[in-house]
C-alpha cells in the first residue's frame, strides 16, 4: 500500500495572467514506512507537491492514488484522507487557536469523532512524543516560547495519529538544538510506530541525517529520487540546483582530492569518522 | 483556492497608460465621468464611445478584463433599467395590460443603462493600468494642497497603501490558515448557520493574532527607521511629468472641449 503521484501538475492562477506552473508532470510513489525527504530551493514547488497529499490542493491534471483508491473519485471522503495523511505546515504554531494547550493538541482527535478517553489519551501521548511536559497543558499556548508552540502545533497533528505523517520545514528558524530535538523525535516515533515520514526541507545537513531516500525537486520537477548515498554524489548538479550537498561531502572530497584514499560515500559526521578511522587503521 | 482572487485587479502590460503618471490618470477619470453626465443626446453618447475605444485599445488590457466588474451590477442594471422603461411617464408607445413603455421611459433607460456600464468600464479602465501604490501616490500628491486645511494627507495615503500592501497577505494568511485546520478535521462548510459560525473560530483566532503580530512589526520596524509623517519626507520614485503627461492633459482637455460645445450646440 502506498501513495503514489501519476502525472500530476498543478498551475497557480491558472488561466489568467499571473499563471505559475509550480509542478509539472510530477510522478512518484511514496511506499508504507519509508522516511523520506523532500528537497529543493526556495520557490521549487516542494509545499505545493506536499499539500496534493491530503487533497488540500487539487491537482490541474493527474491522478493521486492512495491505498489502491483514486482520491479524485466523486465519492472519495477527503476527511477520511486527511485523518490518515496528517499535515503540519511551514510555521504551524501560526494555527494554535484554543484556550489551552490540551485543547488544542486535541482538535484534531476530536474531529476524529473519537471518545473523550481516546482524545485525551492521544493527547497526553503526543504530548509526551514530542516532549512537552504535561504539567503545562493548561496554559495558553500564546505564552509559550517559539519552540515549545511549534511542539504544540506538532504534537496537533501526530495526535490523530495519521499513517503517513508529512511536515513542511518544521525545523525553520529554531536554534540547531531545537532543530536536532524534534528531528530526532520524528526519527525515534518513526520507528516505534513505523508510520511513512516525509520531512520537507531546504537543509541538506538534516535530511541526510534522517532520510532514508531523497527527493531533489527543481522548477516544479523532480530532479532525482535516490538514497541520500546516491543523490550527494551529483553534489555539483545541486549547487547548479541552488543547493548544497552537507558539509561532509565536500570535506571527504577534498580529502580524496588530496590523495587520500577514501570513500566519498559518507553523508553524516558519523560516517565520515568511522571512515577516516578505518583508513588510518584503528 | 481564495488566493486565486486578483485585488486591485492590475493587469500589468507595457503600454502608454500603464507609463502615465497616475495624477493625469485620475483627473482624466474625473473629466470622464463628469462628462458621462454632461451629455443627453446621441451625439454625445457617440463621441463618448470613439473616445472610449481609443482608450481600451490604447490601453493593451484584454476588453474581457474590463467588463468583469459588470458581472457585479449587471441585476441592479437590469432592475433599474426595467423601472425606467416602465414607469416614466409620457407619450405611450407600447402596452402590455397596466404596464406601459413611453418614449421618455425608454430614452431614460438607455441612457441610464449606458451611464452604468460606461462608468465601470472607464473606471476599470484605471485600476487595470494603475498599480495600487500608484494610485495612492497620485491621490497623495493630487490632494497635496489639501494639508493646509489641517487635511492629513500623507497619513491617510500611507494608510491607504499600508492596508493595500496588506490584503494580499491576509487573504494568504487566511489561506493558509484554513489548509491547516482543514488538514487537523476542521470543517467549514457544512452545519447550520451558528454551527459555521462556531466552526469559524479555528481559523479567525489565528488570523487576528497573526493580523496584530504583523501590525506590531511594522511598526517597530517603522519607528526603528524613525518614521514620523510626511514632513520632510522624500520619494524614492518621486512623480515628475514628462512630456507624454502634457500631452495627456491637451488631449483631456481638448475632449472635454469638444464635448462641450457638442451639449451646447446640438
Ligand atoms: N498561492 C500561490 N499563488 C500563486 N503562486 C504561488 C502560490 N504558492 C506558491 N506559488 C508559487 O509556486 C511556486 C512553488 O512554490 P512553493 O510550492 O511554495 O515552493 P517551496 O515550498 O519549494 O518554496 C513558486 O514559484 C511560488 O511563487
Ligand atoms: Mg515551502
Amino acid at each position: 500500500m502506498a501513495l503514489e503521484l501519476k502525472d500530476i501538475t498543478y498551475k497557480y492562477s491558472a488561466g489568467t495572467a499571473y499563471e505559475i506552473t509550480a509542478l509539472d508532470h510530477i510522478n512518484v510513489t511514496f511506499p508504507d514506512g519509508e522516511f523520506i525527504g523532500i528537497i529543493g530551493h526556495t520557490g521549487s514547488g516542494k509545499s505545493t507537491l506536499v499539500q496534493h497529499l491530503n487533497g488540500l490542493i487539487k491537482a490541474t491534471s493527474g491522478e493521486i492514488i492512495y491505498n489502491g483508491q483514486n482520491i479524485y473519485d466523486k465519492d472519495y471522503s477527503m476527511k477520511e484522507l486527511r485523518t490518515q495523511v496528517g499535515m503540519v505546515f511551514q510555521y504551524p504554531e501560526h494555527q494554535l487557536f484554543e484556550t489551552t494547550v490540551y485543547d488544542d493538541v486535541a482538535f484534531g482527535p476530536k474531529n476524529q469523532g473519537l471518545d473523550d478517553k481516546d482524545v485525551a489519551l492521544r493527547t497526553y501521548e503526543a504530548m509526551e512524543a514530542v516532549g512537552f511536559p504535561q504539567e503545562l497543558c493548561d496554559v495558553s499556548p500564546f505564552e509559550l516560547s517559539g519552540g515549545q508552540k511549534r511542539r504544540v502545533a506538532i504534537a496537533g497533528v501526530m495526535a490523530m495519529k495519521p499513517a503517513v505523517l508529512i511536515l513542511d520545514e518544521p525545523t525553520a528558524g529554531l536554534d540547531p538544538m531545537g532543530r536536532d530535538e524534534i528531528l530526532n523525535m520524528l526519527k525515534e516515533t518513526h520507528e516505534r510506530t513505523g508510520n511513512t515520514v516525509i520531512l520537507v526541507s531546504h537543509s541538506m545537513e538534516d535530511v541526510a541525517n534522517y532520510a532514508d531516500r531523497i527527493i531533489v525537486i527543481d522548477k516544479g520537477q523532480i530532479k532525482y529520487n535516490d538514497t541520500p548515498k546516491n543523490v550527494f554524489k551529483h553534489y555539483k548538479d545541486l549547487e547548479k540546483m541552488g543547493l548544497a550537498a552537507p558539509q561532509v561531502t565536500y570535506f571527504m572530497n577534498d580529502l580524496k582530492n588530496a590523495g587520500m584514499p577514501v570513500s566519498t560515500d559518507a553523508t553524516t559526521v558519523q560516517e565520515a569518522r568511522d571512515e577516516i578511522l578505518k583508513l588510518m587503521g584503528r | 483556492m481564495l488566493r486565486d482572487i486578483t485585488l486591485g485587479q492590475y493587469y500589468p502590460a507595457d503600454s502608454i497608460l500603464h507609463k502615465l503618471d497616475p495624477r493625469v490618470k485620475l483627473f482624466g477619470t474625473l473629466i470622464y465621468i463628469i462628462s458621462l453626465f454632461l451629455f443627453d443626446n446621441i451625439w454625445g453618447i457617440l463621441w463618448i464611445t470613439l473616445a472610449l475605444v481609443c482608450v481600451v485599445r490604447l490601453s493593451k488590457v484584454p476588453f474581457s478584463f474590463m467588463i468583469r466588474g459588470l458581472r457585479s451590477i449587471i441585476i441592479l442594471l437590469i432592475v433599474a433599467g426595467v423601472f425606467n422603461l416602465f414607469l416614466t411617464p409620457g407619450q405611450e408607445i407600447a402596452s402590455f395590460g397596466i404596464f406601459k413603455i413611453t418614449m421618455e421611459g425608454l430614452r431614460n433607460a438607455s441612457l441610464m443603462t449606458v451611464r452604468m456600464v460606461y462608468l465601470i468600464i472607464g473606471t476599470s479602465i484605471m485600476t487595470l493600468t494603475t498599480t495600487p501604490n500608484q494610485l495612492t501616490d497620485g491621490l497623495e500628491k493630487s490632494l497635496h494642497g489639501l494639508t493646509k486645511l489641517n487635511v492629513p494627507v500623507h497619513e491617510i495615503a500611507m494608510m491607504m497603501s499600508i492596508a493595500l500592501r496588506f490584503i494580499p497577505i491576509l487573504i494568504e494568511e487566511t489561506d493558509k490558515i484554513m489548509k491547516a485546520q482543514m488538514a487537523r478535521g476542521a470543517d467549514f462548510e457544512s452545519g447550520n448557520i451558528f454551527q459555521k459560525a462556531r466552526n469559524m473560530v479555528p481559523l479567525l483566532v489565528p488570523l487576528f493574532v497573526s493580523a496584530f503580530r504583523r501590525a506590531y512589526d511594522l511598526a517597530q520596524a517603522m519607528e526603528a527607521r524613525c518614521y514620523n509623517g510626511g514632513e520632510g519626507r522624500t520619494k524614492m520614485k518621486p512623480l515628475k511629468y514628462v512630456s507624454r503627461d502634457r500631452n495627456a492633459y491637451i488631449l483631456i482637455f481638448v475632449a472635454f472641449v469638444v464635448t462641450i460645445v457638442l451639449k451646447v450646440v446640438l
